[in-house]
């Protein structure tokens, strides 16, 4: 842990001699998701609901994968990057140097300009959160805590496994960002309106609906069975990061005997 | 300290065809070229020795140098660096040795040189002392002290090198790999660098590896080279044996009185003549170089004269030729 914030302060130190362009990205990482949001609030006032869910639990949501999002590329960048490491040979720095892997390319890169859209997440969430119609309880506050945490591990979880891509090959890696950028734009909304297949793809299998309308459920009471697992559900998320780590240490084990 | 026994790599390059019909059969089925990057190659090498691996492009120097720093799996065959196995448990391995690629910087590029050895400092969980103790040696022999304040961008190819080398060596590894430690840099430099290689592996009996296409860096350091072509290891032995067995000519330069005749002498090849300057090539596997010095002196009044050998290079291009590189 101490050699990770060492290697954060290495990178802001860097970060901090372009100032200038520091400020810009980030006043521009400011407003892209808050147009996004500025015409989602248009929506609303004109259909007043969306399938049952009113704009401020849309906007917990809204908020909640957006912070997430925010976080995880924030600080998997290296994951997110991770082709130009293999392409220009730092890789080969990374094996060569006693620490491992993972810790390596998460301390190659922070993108400091994110902090921007984690505060226009807080915004967001915090905006919901004070008009959501919800009765507090603090497990309902822990839920939303796990939510966050559960949506960084799923985004990141993906960077890792897209990251691992770039052992088989270095073309073609648009394809990733249906997943990442997709999986973002589709979970602002609630999981339930969209199609059933879909639904469970994206509850199970990269479980997106956990941090989504499933604890979602429990915030507004909604459940029917046993309440305290739509609590907890969030942190299925977690779960995404094992094979997703498996997926790289077997990747670079494919590059130290291809080499490529 | 150093022992591979036939070890051998092939890679699988894929072959592109032209055009886009091409690329979409790429798409579908990929063709691949087999490339063979190591036929079985052994050596060892001992403790502080200062060795120079030679060869051309793409003849295997870095797929060996790669396979003995862990980055990458042989097929086939045994290798022990210090008692382990370099892709065998790579953190333990990693820490007893420093890698420089000439091309590539291991710095960061935007902060302060003391920054960056600061973090290598965390990463190779160096104790104060010992860092304190290896750093300043590093700082005093390489002289990067006035430096140590700009950031990595600001510095001059030498400079650079200097403190890639320093962060190499910084964690006091037993092995150094310095692949073309002198590429690009001005003379002066380079003598900087020879010189400091020289002193550490002296002084810390580091076992230096070092890859070059300066054949000047090789005289300067190695006692023994290794040349490896198509995969295989052609020669391993000292400068001075393969001088004696691939040197097979001097030059001979000759300045002296206003001679207006030519020269007769038995078993040279004349180079060029001019009315106070000769220069002339000897076999000296036919002709002795004394007796061809003697028979100058009856036929030409001398000034002064000058023997050399045959430069390094040619007697490697040589090597190539013989070994239909």
């Amino acid at each position: 842990m101490r050699i990770y914030f060492k290697y954060i302060q290495v990178l802001f130190r860097s970060e901090m001699v372009y100032k200038k362009s520091f400020i810009l990205l980030c006043i521009g990482q400011f407003f892209v998701p808050f147009s996004i949001f500025f015409a989602m609030f248009l929506l609303f006032d004109q259909f007043g609901n969306l399938e049952g869910w009113d704009f401020y639990e849309v906007a917990l949501l809204f908020g909640v994968i957006h912070l997430s999002f925010a976080i995880s590329e924030m600080f998997f960048r290296g994951f997110d990057g991770f082709s130009t490491l293999v392409v220009n040979g730092e890789f080969d720095r990374i094996l060569v140097r006693p620490r491992s892997t993972v810790l390596q390319v998460l301390g190659s890169k922070i993108d400091f300009t994110r902090i921007a859209r984690i505060l226009q997440g807080l915004f967001v969430l915090s905006l919901a959160l004070t008009h959501i119609e919800i009765q507090w309880t603090f497990l309902k506050g822990m839920t939303v805590f796990f939510m966050i945490i559960g949506g960084i591990a799923i985004m990141s979880g993906l960077f890792i496994i897209f990251a691992s891509m770039c052992f088989w090959t270095v073309q073609g890696l648009e394809i990733a960002n249906i997943f990442t950028d997709g999986g973002r734009e589709m979970t602002q909304y609630p999981l339930t309106i969209y199609a059933k297949g879909f639904r469970i793809f994206f509850t199970l299998i990269i479980p997106f609906g956990m941090v989504n309308y499933v604890p979602m459920q429990f915030l507004m009471d909604q459940t029917h069975q046993v309440s305290i697992i739509y609590a907890f559900a969030p942190l299925y998320g977690l779960l995404f990061l094992i094979p997703s780590l498996m997926i790289w240490r077997f990747g670079v084990l494919r590059y130290k005997s291809t080499g490529s | 300290m150093i022992e591979l026994e036939g070890i051998s790599k092939t890679y699988r390059i894929p072959v592109r065809s032209k055009g886009v019909g091409g690329a979409i059969k790429a798409l579908f089925k990929r063709e691949y070229e087999v490339v063979q990057a190591l036929k079985g190659i052994s050596f060892k090498i001992n403790p502080g020795e200062i060795v120079g691996y030679i060869g051309p492009n793409g003849a295997g120097k870095s797929t060996t140098i790669k396979i003995m720093s862990g980055i990458l799996v042989p097929d086939d065959g045994k290798c022990q660096i210090g008692g382990q196995v370099p892709w065998q448990d790579r953190k333990a391995y990693v820490g007893k040795i420093g890698v420089v690629f000439g091309q590539r910087s291991q710095l960061w590029w935007d902060v302060p040189v003391m920054d960056s050895f600061e973090l290598l400092k965390e990463i190779y969980d160096m104790t104060n002392a010992q860092y304190e103790r290896s750093f300043n040696e590093l700082c005093d022999a390489l002289e990067l002290r006035s430096f140590l304040d700009h950031p990595v961008r600001q510095l001059s190819l030498g400079q650079r090198m200097r403190c890639e080398i320093a962060a190499a060596l910084l964690h006091e590894p037993e092995i150094l790999f310095l692949d073309e430690p002198t590429i690009g840099l001005d003379a002066v430099s380079k003598i900087a660098v020879r010189q400091f290689i020289r002193h550490i592996n002296a002084k810390r009996g580091v076992t230096v590896i070092l890859t070059t296409h300066d054949m000047s860096d090789i005289e300067a350091l190695a006692s023994r080279i290794m040349m490896i072509g198509k995969g295989e290891i052609l020669y391993d032995g000292s400068l001075e044996s393969l001088k004696r067995t691939y040197i097979k000519s001097k030059t001979i330069t000759v300045d002296h009185h206003d001679y207006k005749g030519e020269v007769q002498i038995e078993g040279v090849t004349l180079i060029s003549q001019g009315r106070e300057r000769t220069i002339l090539k000897v076999d000296t596997s036919e002709r002795s170089i004394a007796h061809v010095v003697s028979d100058l002196t009856d036929q030409l009044s001398l000034k002064d004269v000058t023997i050399e050998n045959e430069a390094i290079e040619d007697i490697v291009i040589r090597l190539y030729q013989d070994h239909q590189i």
